[in-house]
């Protein structure tokens, strides 16, 4: 019974490929649309960063709610299972994070004048990817797995407040970074039809890539999970 | 012991937080603008300052040769000279620019030692009205 059920968690199933190869696929279709769109009235090609930036910082966004809602759900139900993914979405969410990060200073460099700035977008940002950053490193020096569950969880809850801040910071304060293109408090959408579309196909293929990546960084934990008790 | 241990975590890691975002709220201030400045000119000099606001049309004056680059910042209500010398403006820098510069007040001028620019959150593709050539033109300057 036991090891029926563990099986479940840890084999690779068709739904993980599926995502993986359907986000791929999309992403090679998101990239030749993307370099298909015109160029922007103001920053010319420059501008097509955009179909990168936009939706990897949504995903690092999504990260954040998704280790949040696993971290309440495994302090809830204890089932090792939740904490796994919460830790999966972490790391997938990291990488993410990390594209947004560098996609955004390579598009700052020729457009504001400088790759980095400390304004407010940026800097909410910096902290959330040090704060998830330091949620790896905590899972990392506690061994006890218990108490490593419980803390990781700790720092995820804390660390999703920070979500929000990021998202309102270009509104709440003065900023370099414009404000939201795509403002999902006002469902105001200020890029063009021909603009746009390529970004929602990526958006698409990247969480589809990014729920593949996290089932398959689950099953790994699962079955590292495993090996370790028998 | 472990209760306790994930308690003191949390308590510093909360701490932490609080400190960060309360922090940043009550003191991120990350430009002043000219009528700011004109209210406590004390307080501004000799001291790095961000200044924002746009640049005001006709005021701008660059020299390729000495990379001098004079223009004036408003934000409607008052002005300021500023002046920036050894770099190119990036691409995007022009007149009705939104810009945040970087530097110190000397006297009535300020001196910028970085200057950037904002661009709106608004994606057009070149309207039907443009020619082949602005088009050309456009992608040629933001290269």
């Amino acid at each position: 019974m036991q090891l029926a059920r563990s099986n479940q968690i840890n084999r690779l199933d068709g739904l993980t490929l599926g995502l993986l190869g359907l986000g791929g696929v999309g992403a090679v279709v998101g990239f030749i649309l993307a370099m298909g769109s015109p160029p922007d009235q103001s920053q010319g090609f420059v501008a097509r960063i955009f179909h990168m930036h936009v939706p990897t910082a949504w995903m690092a966004y999504l990260a954040s709610f998704g280790a949040l809602g696993y971290s309440v759900a495994y302090l809830v139900r204890r089932k090792a299972h939740h904490d796994r993914v919460a830790a999966a979405v972490v790391e997938v969410g990291l990488i993410f994070m990390a594209l947004a990060l560098i996609t955004g200073m390579l598009w700052a460099r020729p457009t504001w004048g400088v790759y980095w700035d400390w304004e407010p977008r940026l800097t909410t940002t910096a902290i959330l990817f040090a704060i998830y950053v330091g949620y790896v490193v905590v899972r990392g020096a506690i061994e006890d797995p218990e108490l490593r569950a419980k803390a990781a969880a700790g720092v995820a809850i804390l660390g999703s407040i920070n979500v929000p801040i990021s998202y309102m910071s270009v509104k709440w304060w003065r900023s370099l970074h414009q404000t939201q293109s795509i403002d999902l408090t006002t469902g105001k959408i200020n890029v063009d039809a021909a603009i746009l579309i390529p970004m929602l196909v990526n958006l698409a293929a990247f969480t589809l890539l990014f729920i593949g990546l996290v089932r398959l960084r689950a099953i790994i934990a699962a079955r590292e999970a495993a090996r370790e008790e028998a | 012991m472990k209760p306790k241990y994930v308690v003191g975590l949390l308590l510093v890691v909360g701490a932490l937080a609080y400190l960060i975002f309360g922090g940043l709220g009550q003191n991120l201030v990350y430009f002043i603008t000219p009528s700011e400045y004109f209210q406590q000119v004390d307080r501004y000099q000799n001291r790095p300052v961000r200044l924002g606001g746009l640049v005001k049309p006709g005021t701008l004056d660059y020299n390729p040769q000495t990379l001098e680059l004079r223009f004036v910042v408003t934000d409607g209500v008052k002005e300021i000279p500023i002046r920036s010398s050894g770099t190119t403006p990036p691409a995007l820098f022009g007149e009705n620019r939104g810009v945040v510069v970087e530097g110190r007040f000397e006297g009535e001028t300020f001196v910028s030692q970085n200057l950037l620019v904002k661009h709106s959150e608004t994606y057009q593709a070149p309207k039907e009205g443009w020619t082949p050539e602005q088009v050309r033109k456009l992608i040629e300057e933001t290269q």
